[in-house]
C-alpha cells in the first residue's frame, strides 16, 4: 500500500512536505494505524509522533487519517484506507513542532479556562463528598473525555479563534463540572463562560461527534451550558 | 470571559437570543409577505398602497427592518471575527457594515412612512 506522511523538521526543512512511503503490510494483516507508523520508522527511524498507552486511553496519538482525526491505535487500516492508499497528517490546526507531533498548548489553555477541578466552598467532610447514584450518573459521558483534541482540532470554530472559543472538549469538561452535585461554584462557571466566543462561537457543525474516540457528544454538553446560561438569565 | 467592545450586547447569550428572535420575526414576514404575494388577489397599486398605509403593516414592517438591522450586525460581527484576523481591516469591515445596515434601516423608515 502507499503512505503518504506529513514530515516537517524545522531544524533541516524549509517547509513541511509529503513524503510517499510505499510499504507492504507483513501477512496482509488488518493492523492498527500506529503499528503500521512503527513499521515506518523502523524503516526511518527520524520519523515523529506521540503515542503511550497504544490503546485508545492515553490521548497521545491523535492525528489525521485520509482526513478524519481520530487515535492511530485503535483505529484499524480497514476503517480508514481508501483505495490502497493512507494519507497521515499531523491534527489540524495547531502549530506543528516536528512531523505528526503537534504543539497543543493552546488546546491546554482552553482546558485551564474553564477550572478543570472540584470548586467546593463548604468544609470537607472527614472521608469524603458522598454523591448519589443519580447525581453520579450525571457525569456518564462526560468524564470518559482522555482529552485527544481529535475534536476540537476537527472544529472550524476553534481553527478560527483557538485562544477564544473553548472548543468542544473544554466545554464538555466544562459541563462535567457544571453538572457535578458537588460543586459549588457554578455561577462563577457560567459567568465566565457568558461572552460571544467562549460558548456561542459554537454552531453545532458537529464534526467533534464524529470524530470522538471515546463516543463522546461535546455538541450536546455544549447545549446544556447554553440552556444552564438561558434558564439563568431569563 | 473573553471580552469583546464590538459584538451587538456583549453578552453571549444575549446576542444568542436576540439572533434566534430575529430570526423568527425575519421568517414571519417573509412567510406574510409570500402568503399575500401569492394567493391575495391580484396585485395592482392601490392594494398595494392600502397595505402598507395601515398602521399595523408598518409596525410589522419596521420591526422586520430593526430585526434585519441586529441579525445583520449579530451574523457579520461573527463572521469578521472568524475570517478576519489584522484588527485594522477587522474594524474597517464591521464599521462599514455598521453604516450599511444604518443606512438601509433609515431609507426604510423614509419609504414606509413616505407612502
Ligand atoms: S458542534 Fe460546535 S464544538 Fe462541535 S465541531 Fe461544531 S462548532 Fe465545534
Ligand atoms: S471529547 Fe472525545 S475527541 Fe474530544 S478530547 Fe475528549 S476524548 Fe478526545
Ligand atoms: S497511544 Fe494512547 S491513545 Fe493511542
Amino acid at each position: 500500500m502507499l503512505v503518504s506522511v506529513y514530515r516537517y523538521n524545522p531544524e533541516t526543512d524549509d517547509a513541511p512536505y509529503m513524503q510517499d512511503i510505499h510499504i507492504d503490510i507483513p501477512g496482509g494483516k488488518d493492523i492498527m494505524v500506529l503499528d503500521l507508523l512503527q513499521l515506518l520508522k523502523d524503516k526511518d527511524p527520524s520519523m515523529a509522533y506521540r503515542r503511550s498507552c497504544r490503546e485508545g486511553v492515553c490521548g497521545s496519538d491523535g492525528m489525521n487519517m485520509n482526513g478524519v482525526n481520530g487515535l492511530a491505535c485503535i483505529t484499524p487500516l480497514s476503517a480508514v484506507v481508501k483505495d490502497d492508499k493512507l494519507v497521515l497528517r499531523p491534527l489540524p490546526g495547531l502549530p506543528v513542532i516536528r512531523d505528526l507531533v503537534v504543539d497543543m498548548g493552546q488546546f491546554y489553555k482552553a482546558y485551564e479556562k474553564i477550572k478543570p477541578f472540584l470548586i467546593n466552598d463548604t468544609p470537607p467532610p472527614a472521608i469524603e463528598r458522598l454523591q448519589s447514584p443519580e447525581d453520579r450518573a450525571e457525569l456518564d459521558g462526560l468524564y470518559e473525555c482522555i482529552l485527544c483534541a481529535c475534536c476540537s482540532t476537527a472544529c472550524p470554530s476553534f481553527w478560527w479563534n483557538p485562544d477564544k472559543f473553548i472548543g468542544p472538549s473544554g466545554l464538555l469538561q466544562a459541563y462535567r463540572f457544571l453538572a457535578d452535585s458537588r460543586d459549588t461554584a457554578t455561577r462563577e462557571r457560567l459567568a465566565d463562560l457568558d461572552d460571544p466566543f467562549s460558548v456561542f462561537r459554537c454552531h453545532g457543525i458537529m464534526n467533534c461527534v464524529a470524530v470522538c474516540p471515546k463516543g463522546l457528544n461535546p455538541t450536546k454538553a455544549i447545549g446544556k451550558i447554553r440552556n444552564m446560561l438561558l434558564s439563568q438569565a431569563t | 470571559m473573553v471580552t469583546s467592545i464590538t459584538s451587538f450586547g456583549r453578552s453571549g447569550l444575549y446576542d444568542w437570543m436576540v439572533q434566534r428572535v430575529t430570526a423568527v420575526i425575519l421568517a414571519c414576514y417573509t412567510v406574510f409577505m409570500i402568503g399575500y404575494l401569492a394567493f391575495g388577489a391580484e396585485l395592482t397599486y392601490d392594494m398595494w398602497t392600502e397595505l402598507f398605509q395601515c398602521t399595523a403593516m408598518r409596525i410589522f414592517t419596521l420591526l422586520t427592518l430593526l430585526s434585519f438591522a441586529a441579525h445583520v450586525w449579530i451574523g457579520m460581527w461573527s463572521v469578521s471575527t472568524d475570517y478576519i484576523k489584522p484588527t485594522g481591516m477587522r474594524f474597517v469591515f464591521q464599521s462599514v457594515t455598521g453604516l450599511l445596515t444604518f443606512v438601509y434601516v433609515a431609507w426604510g423608515i423614509q419609504i414606509l412612512w413616505g407612502i
